[in-house]
């Protein structure tokens, strides 16, 4: 046999199919006219022959079935009338079988059949039988399909169905039951066949075919829904098993994946509920490359569908355990399709969520169970590659989020942000931004530190650099950019928080907007442009109403910290105006908010501590800060506070590596004025206790005196070291004083550092050379200390 | 018109049955294709009627005697004008003498014995000079035909007819079971063929026929696949099987399956039937 190349052999080829058809169809209608039924009969019978061709695709084919049906109706017509006009049914139902080729033949006997049907001559379910049992002589898929899809269509309207004209007595709905089932049957393996005839290098075109095809197969699933007598119990015992049955054997990727959506569309939603069970298990049985995930997916879509329609429903899907069931079958498919890609599963559990929030929005441990199934699914397996994954987890991720509207629901879920180590950088972006766009539109507010932690967690992507090894392509500009934009979104929410929150939401934010800076630092020039939001000057501009925001709280001392981390990121940043408004606002801080005594103490060490790294200040700048400083030093509520707060000063005016902020005078300055209060501080000591208050802090004093010293400051004389020294003999080895085992001991080893440092030789040991321990020389000390 | 006239035949003879009204006549195909319809009789019927011989007019008949035979002839095609007659019957109806006038004489042959069927084959008929039928009742033993045959490794078929012996209004019903394909069948058929055997020993002529030609299926069946057969024998010109009618000829059928694949080739049994004639119950 020939087998058509060309489109234009197959045109040929069915002009002249229609051709003989028409002519055929010509005499037919003259003996119809002449009530010649030998002659109907046989033109009929030639007319009919032109649907034995093999040369046609299924498309074309259909277009001479479609002519061929419409005649044949008029061939009905005519037996309907013999029968009205006393022609034996049964005698036209032999007669047509006389015909000589099978496939007129069944045409005819298909039609007749009809007609038999309706006269009631016989028994409606012999007849359907006879018919579906004789069309087993046709097994060429193509024209089996089509002949039997004609014996559907004439038959549909005369089923022996519940409330129909045909059923009664013999007949019942199990009959037409029977019938649909059988031609189904039949048709399917007809169907399914067809891909193995013909050569192997047509493969592709025979699938085209039989997707042409399929919905001839699919419409007996259709006459089956439309079945009045099939109620739950039958559709369960009896359509779906066979149904299901005939799928599974089939072994037919094609067929399955179709027919399983058509029982899911065809059928309604409630007989799915009722039988989600048997539907199920067919599941894991179908062929591994069946595209299941979209079938069960859609199965749980029309069911989530079916629960949102009406509440009325929802104690169904409980009562049969739905969701259970429904779980159940994706592991087990997942378990089964070893192959299927992540992203199928990933599908089913998105599908399966949508399912569990529309049906069980209270059972969260039914959310988290999925989403634990899914990472579980995902570990072992690095980060995910596959983008339409990626996708799919958005999808699933973001679902629970527009269910809610509440970020605090979600972060209950234990398993939510596992997904994230296994996500890129963009898509961990990507999610981050869809969790905070939720968090923005629901204006949601977070009660506690393990919340925001938790939230941090899974927004981290935007904070954080998590892959060191940025692509090439990798736009810096848009990243810094987008990271800035995002801080920006962040702080909007964060301010939202009331004043238990912000204490702890505020620090984390302006630890990664500094770290933000820091990146945008280390980058070209260029890219600080002032356009560009992602600009240093405008983050600090940020951070500083952000800080702002806690002195309502009041948390003043959170504040001043943070205003002096800002400070010191501006130092790196080259920005001497904002360090400096940063430090104005930590002073402001200090001046008026810290009062509590320790606190200051703190706060100044802390003022101290950063003030003595900034480098950018200009020397007014920076006098006036180092002066307000000492002076607050020099004013705190203890003594021995004053005494430590100052000597620290001291290191304000001594930046080592930076020549033109070494002051050695001012050092000294800050060194007597230490001795001063130190002094003082023992004083007070005498007066209030009778004794002499701690050498402690002149061994401190003493251990600046030695760096600076060392650091080779000229104003720090051997003298000044040594009358020190003297001094502090003097002072533990006096009567009044209390025994100070600490000091004695701090004591002890700043000699022995000194001995140390003698012991060294060189230059450092030629310089120590001239201390001596302790002699008693208080006087000049004190003169000395008066002399300032 | 003389010469026309001189050719006439001197008389008119027309033979009447005295059931002729009543009795059942049947097609009958000529040597010339025509066919005209025939009374029919059977076996041990009374056959009784009249002959009357009218002279044409004005003229007179001379006879040597008038008699009427009953034959029962065969006719081998091969052998023409050579008739074997294995029935005849005679009855004298007048003593010679002239006839002048329409002139009717009654006759009767009753129970007469005719064995054989009336036969048209193709190259032997069996005729009475009158038409004659013999009915026979529904075998008291019919069984089916089931049979599994095939090619090994290759094709194996089984099939089944529901009968052996068929009447000829039966309906032969059958199933096709295919329990292994490896073949690319295109299409199968079922067809009767008739096989006549006329002459003897050395003699003897064979000559098959292919009375029918029925589609029973169109495609390439798998295995598992059952194909039923329902074929109608009623459109069929057959007649009774006969086995050695007077040593002369016998006709048998034959059922023959073919299966045809996609080279054309054809693969196919042939099993024997036996048809007989049912009494009609009309």
């Amino acid at each position: 046999m020939m087998i058509p190349d060309g489109i234009e052999d197959e045109d040929k080829w069915l002009t002249a199919g229609i051709a003989g058809l028409q002519q055929n169809a010509f005499y037919m209608h003259r003996a119809l006219d002449t009530n010649n039924l030998k002659d109907a009969l046989k033109y009929s019978a030639q007319m009919l022959s032109e649907l034995r061709t093999s040369r046609l695709s299924p498309h074309k084919y259909y277009e001479l079935y479609m002519r061929a049906f419409d005649e044949l109706r008029k061939l009905e017509m005519f037996f309907r009338e013999e029968a009205k006009r006393g022609c034996s049914t049964i005698e036209l139902y032999e007669l047509v079988q006389h015909a000589g080729n099978i496939l007129p033949r069944l045409y005819l006997l298909c039609t007749v059949g009809s007609v038999y049907i309706k006269s009631k001559e016989a028994p409606a379910k012999d007849v359907l039988k006879d018919l579906v049992e004789m069309c087993r002589g046709i097994q060429h898929p193509v024209r089996g399909l089509f002949l039997r899809s004609y014996l559907s269509q004439v038959t549909k309207d005369k089923l022996p169905d519940i409330g129909s004209e045909y059923e009664g007595d013999a007949d019942t709905v199990m009959d037409a039951l029977e019938f649909v089932l059988q031609n189904f049957t039949e048709m399917n393996k007809l169907w399914v066949r067809m891909q193995h005839q013909g050569p192997a290098r047509e493969k592709d075109k025979r699938e085209k075919e039989r997707n042409e095809l399929r919905d001839l197969v699919g419409k007996n699933l259709h006459v089956l829904s439309q079945i009045e007598g099939v109620d739950l119990e039958m559709y369960r015992d009896t359509v779906l098993p066979r149904v299901l049955e005939q799928v599974v054997n089939c072994k037919d990727e094609l067929a399955q994946y179709y027919l399983m959506d058509c029982i899911i569309q065809v059928f309604p939603d409630e007989y799915h509920l009722q039988t989600l069970e048997i539907l199920l298990s067919a599941c894991p049985q179908l062929q591994p490359a069946v595209d299941i995930k979209t079938v069960l997916s859609r199965l749980m879509e029309r069911l989530s569908n079916y629960a949102a329609s009406s509440a009325e429903v929802l104690p169904e899907f409980f009562h049969v355990e739905a969701f259970a069931k429904l779980s159940n079958a994706i592991g087990q498919v997942i378990e089964a399709q070893v192959d299927m890609p992540i992203v199928g599963a990933v599908t089913l559990y998105s599908s399966l969520l949508t399912f569990s929030l529309h049906v069980h929005p209270d059972r969260l441990d039914y959310v988290d169970q999925i989403l634990g199934a899914c990472v579980g699914k995902l570990s072992g397996k690095g980060k995910l590659e596959d983008s339409k994954a990626t996708k799919q987890i958005v999808t699933l991720l973001s679902a629970p989020l527009e269910k809610y509207n509440d970020i605090e629901t979600v972060l209950k879920l234990s398993n939510y942000p596992r997904f994230m180590e296994y996500l890129d950088d963009g898509t961990n972006k990507v999610m981050a931004n869809v969790i905070i766009q939720s968090i923005l539109k629901n204006k949601t507010c977070i009660s506690t530190a393990d919340k925001v932690e938790a939230l941090f967690e899974l927004i981290k992507g935007l904070i954080k650099d998590l892959d060191e090894n940025l692509d090439d392509e990798f736009d810096e500009e848009d990243f810094n950019e987008e990271q800035s934009s995002i801080i920006c979104t962040v702080k909007k929410h964060i301010l939202t928080g009331g004043t238990k929150r912000l204490p702890f939401t505020v620090p984390p934010l302006i630890f990664n907007s500094l770290k933000l800076v820091r990146n945008l630092q280390g980058q070209d020039e260029s890219v600080s442009g002032d356009e560009l939001s992602a600009n240093p000057k405008k983050i600090f501009q940020l951070l500083n109403q952000t800080i702002e925001a806690l002195s309502t709280v009041p948390a003043s001392e959170l504040a001043l910290r943070l205003y002096l981390q800002c400070a010191e990121a501006a130092n790196d940043c080259d920005l001497e105006p904002v360090a400096y408004e940063f430090f104005t606002q930590a002073y402001i801080l200090y001046e008026e908010e810290i009062s509590d005594s320790k606190a200051q103490v703190t706060a100044i060490h802390l003022i101290i501590g950063t003030l003595q790294r900034m480098h950018i200040f200009g020397v007014e700048n920076r006098d006036t800060l180092t002066h307000k400083a000492t002076g607050y030093s020099a004013k705190l509520l203890k003594k021995p506070d004053q005494c430590r707060a100052v000597y620290a000063c001291s290191h304000l005016f001594w930046v080592e590596g930076h020549e033109n902020n070494k002051d050695g005078e001012r050092v000294l300055f800050c060194l007597k004025r230490a001795l001063r209060i130190a002094n003082a501080a023992q004083q007070m000591a005498n007066a209030t206790r009778g004794s002499s208050g701690s050498v402690m802090l002149f061994i401190e004093i003493l251990n600046k005196y030695l760096y600076f010293f060392e650091k080779g400051n000229s104003h720090i004389t051997l003298d000044s070291i040594q009358g020190l020294i003297e001094l502090i003999t003097t002072e533990t080895q006096s009567e009044t004083v209390t025994p100070d085992p600490a000091a004695d001991a701090f004591f002890a080893s700043t000699l022995r550092y000194i001995q140390f440092q003698k012991d060294k030789g060189g230059a450092v040991a030629e310089k120590y050379e001239p201390i001596k321990k302790g002699g008693s020389e208080k006087a000049w000390i004190i003169f000395n200390l008066q002399d300032t | 018109n003389y010469i026309i006239g001189a050719f006439k035949p001197a008389c008119n003879i027309s033979i009447t049955f005295s059931d002729g009204k009543t009795r059942k006549q049947v097609p009958l195909k000529k040597e010339n294709g025509k066919t005209v319809m025939v009374p029919l009789f059977q076996s041990q019927e009374n056959i009784a009627g009249k002959i009357s011989v009218e002279p044409v007019q004005g003229k007179k008949v001379e006879h040597n005697g008038i008699k009427i035979e009953l034959l029962g002839q065969i006719e081998m095609y091969f052998d023409r004008g050579n008739f074997y007659d294995f029935t005849s019957l005679v009855r004298e109806l007048d003593v010679p003498g002239e006839i002048y006038e329409r002139k009717t004489y009654p006759f009767e042959f009753s129970t007469v014995e005719m064995p054989y069927e009336t036969y048209n084959g193709v190259n032997v008929r069996l005729r009475y000079v009158l038409k004659v039928r013999n009915y026979t009742p529904p075998p008291s033993i019919n069984t089916s035909i089931k049979m599994e045959v095939g090619i090994e490794d290759c094709l194996h078929i089984e099939f089944e007819y529901n009968k052996s012996k068929y009447h000829l209004k039966d309906v032969i019903i059958g199933k096709i079971y295919f329990l292994l394909v490896r073949i690319k069948i295109k299409n199968m058929d079922l067809e009767i063929r008739r096989r006549e055997s006329t002459g003897s020993g050395a003699n003897t002529h064979v000559e098959t026929e292919t009375l029918a030609k029925f589609e029973l299926m169109d495609g390439a069946p798998v295995r598992g696949e059952s194909i039923p057969i329902r074929l109608f024998l009623s459109p069929y010109e057959l007649t009774p099987t006969h086995r050695n009618i007077n040593n002369k000829f016998s006709v048998k059928y034959y059922l023959n399956l073919v299966l045809v694949d996609e080279e054309d080739r054809r693969y196919f049994k042939q099993q024997e039937v036996t048809i007989y004639r049912l009494a009609d119950t009309s």
